[in-house]
């Protein structure tokens, strides 16, 4: 192992610093930008790090849950309240009935031999495959048309719902795969009926791959925007509706919209802190055989 | 008893039911409705069944439609540069990173940031870093004296500026996916190499690389197909301008069928963009597949060979 004396080398250690800066520097910018004022953001004397930070965009964003009234804003804009609410219901409640639906057909295919593994991940991939962009149309057309659900939560609940379900099928499936089998035939003894040895048995053992695939379902449904921007209307926009629908060609008021967009981020970023071991395991599941 | 046992029997299936309905109202249905209406004269203030049936139009319109067949080119190329560039620089990072160093799995987190960023957020900061005068790149290049880069405004820095902001996201998905392959490959081979005084270079030319190469494709591939799907970034970027500079084909859909209300002719390029990437994929499955075949065969002859 003569190779590991060479990581003393400092050029080794500067390729991983400037890696770091490069990767984390838009997001710290963004972050930076958020404390700024308009006056500051333009005023090219004033440093991209270095200023006099401000809550002030923070407060215009959220002035309308705010406990008290920011003095500097004079109409407060409930747009984006009420969208980081809308975005929160939307993205928990999909991630639930995702998961839950996700964790017993995947049980049902392991279990039951319903289909092969093969026919499984096949069905996922080419699920996979499908662009948001190429939903858009029939999405739109059944929704408003046959469903009369445009406009309305369950009717995006249930578009992310059916978007993510192939890939959580997936996962839970290889994790389900190694829950010994002797555990439920015990419980089976005992007197657990299919859906008591399930919930009972099954889902605790498999609360990683539980995690990763909430992680993924709730990043989608989080972050989406194609369908979110045909289906909703005013009062049910998600936050990325909202974020574009107020990028105006000119005059962007930068510092408000780095406070909405860093709002937007946060959630994805706790996460990638707290179970960045699960986010790879879900990521590299695809292509290295886990 | 008999009630027990059709309980346990039906079991499968009412596990089975939820999950399939939502994929079969939700996602099936549509898909298959969007090929249908591919063959329709359809705007959105029409219920489906009014819209005309046209036939094949709406793809011969799409064939003959010049800016559809610039938007699929944009597409190509797009896909092209910026899969080429991440594989080079995401493979290449992961061989040079390839060392038992503490903080590894810190720097992996620190990488995997910008994939789960909203793309509409990645966009909003991109677009910041080059707007003409406050971004962080003009201003760079006026202080050191430079005159400033016409980012979004100029065709061709146009591309260059969405590339460079997919390459930053994507980057870190090639450079994990090689990192893990690399790290499970087997010692023995690189430790026989070492004692036949192999140098770092031969190493990675004969040894890593040819073994990691069944991953490489795949990952390629993902990223293949995930490269045709990009939308958010490039629409808060540039909107698909300046001109069609960087109209890429899902960009094209999304404005046929929300600014020109052409829900047919959208549906068309859906269907286009679908069969595109339902090649890849395929190509992708028969690759495994035929790897697989091949680790079959390889294992049997060792079997043969040691018995």
């Amino acid at each position: 192992m003569s190779v590991q004396k060479e990581t003393q080398n400092p050029l080794f250690y500067m390729l991983i610093a400037v890696l770091v800066v490069m990767s984390l520097g838009p997001i710290l910018l963004m972050l930076a930008t958020s404390f700024k004022t308009n006056v500051d953001v333009y005023d090219s004397s004033v440093s991209a790090f270095f200023f006099a930070p401000t809550l002030a965009n923070y407060e215009t964003v959220l002035c309308d849950v705010l406990w008290y009234e920011p003095s500097h804003v004079d109409y407060c804009d409930p747009t984006f309240g009420r969208a980081l609410g809308n975005s929160l219901f939307v993205a928990l409640i999909s991630t639930g009935l995702t998961l839950l639906m996700g964790c017993m057909a995947a049980y049902a295919l392991v279990r039951f031999k319903f289909m092969g593994r093969g026919t499984v991940s096949m069905t996922t991939l080419l699920m996979r495959m499908v662009p948001p962009a190429v939903l858009l149309v029939p999405v739109f057309g059944i929704w408003t048309f046959q469903y009369g659900l445009d406009g309305t939560f369950t009717g995006i609940i249930l578009v992310y719902t059916a978007m993510n379900l192939p890939f959580v099928i997936w996962i839970l499936q290889s994790f389900i795969v190694q829950v010994p089998i002797q555990l439920e035939e015990a419980a089976r003894m005992d007197g657990a009926n299919p859906i008591q040895i399930f919930f009972l048995v099954v889902l605790p053992i498999i609360k990683p791959g539980l995690a990763a695939a909430a992680i993924f379902t709730f990043r989608i449904a989080w972050n989406e925007f194609l369908l979110g921007n045909a289906l909703l209307d005013r009062n049910t926009r998600t936050v990325p509706v909202t974020i574009v629908n107020s990028i105006t060609e000119y005059d962007i008021n930068w510092g408000v919209i780095m406070a909405t967009g860093m709002l937007l981020a946060i959630p994805p970023i706790i996460f990638t802190f707290v179970a960045s071991k699960q986010i790879i395991t879900g990521m590299t599941a695809g292509a290295v055989k886990g | 008893m008999s009630i027990a046992n059709k309980a346990n029997r039906l079991t499968p299936y009412v596990f089975m039911a939820p999950a399939a309905i939502i994929l079969a109202v939700a996602l099936l249905y549509p898909i298959g409705y969007m090929i249908y209406a591919s063959f329709l004269d359809w705007s959105p203030s029409q219920r489906i069944g009014e819209a005309d049936f046209v036939g094949l139009r709406n793809y011969i319109n799409l064939m003959h439609d010049a800016a559809f067949r610039e938007s699929f080119w944009v597409t190509v190329k797009f896909a092209a540069v910026v899969v080429t560039l991440e594989m080079f620089i995401g493979v290449g990072l992961a061989l040079l990173l390839d060392r038992n160093i503490k903080g590894m799995s810190f720097l992996r987190t620190i990488f995997i940031l910008p994939m789960m960023i909203a793309p509409i957020v990645v966009g909003l900061m991109w677009r910041y870093m080059y707007h003409p005068t406050v971004g962080i790149f003009n201003r760079t290049l006026k202080d050191w004296g430079f005159e400033g880069i016409p980012w979004l405004s100029d065709s061709t820095w146009a591309f260059v500026a969405v590339v460079m902001a997919d390459v930053w996201q994507w980057t870190p998905f090639i450079f994990i996916l090689s990192l893990a392959a690399m790290q499970s490959l087997p010692r023995s081979a690189l430790e026989a190499a070492e004692i036949d005084g192999a140098s770092e270079m031969q190493k990675v030319i004969h040894i890593k690389l040819p073994l990691m190469l069944p991953v490489l494709i795949v990952t390629l591939m993902l990223r293949l197909i995930d490269a045709f799907k990009v939308l958010e970034v490039i629409m808060v970027l540039t909107n698909g301008g300046p001109g069609l500079s960087t109209e890429i084909v899902a960009m094209r859909i999304f404005r046929t069928a929300q600014e020109f209300q052409e829900l047919g002719e959208a549906a068309a390029m859906s269907n286009t963009l679908l069969m595109v990437l339902m090649a890849l994929t395929i190509g992708m499955f028969a690759y495994n597949k035929m790897q697989e075949g091949r680790a079959a065969k390889m294992q049997a002859m060792a079997a043969k060979g040691t018995a």
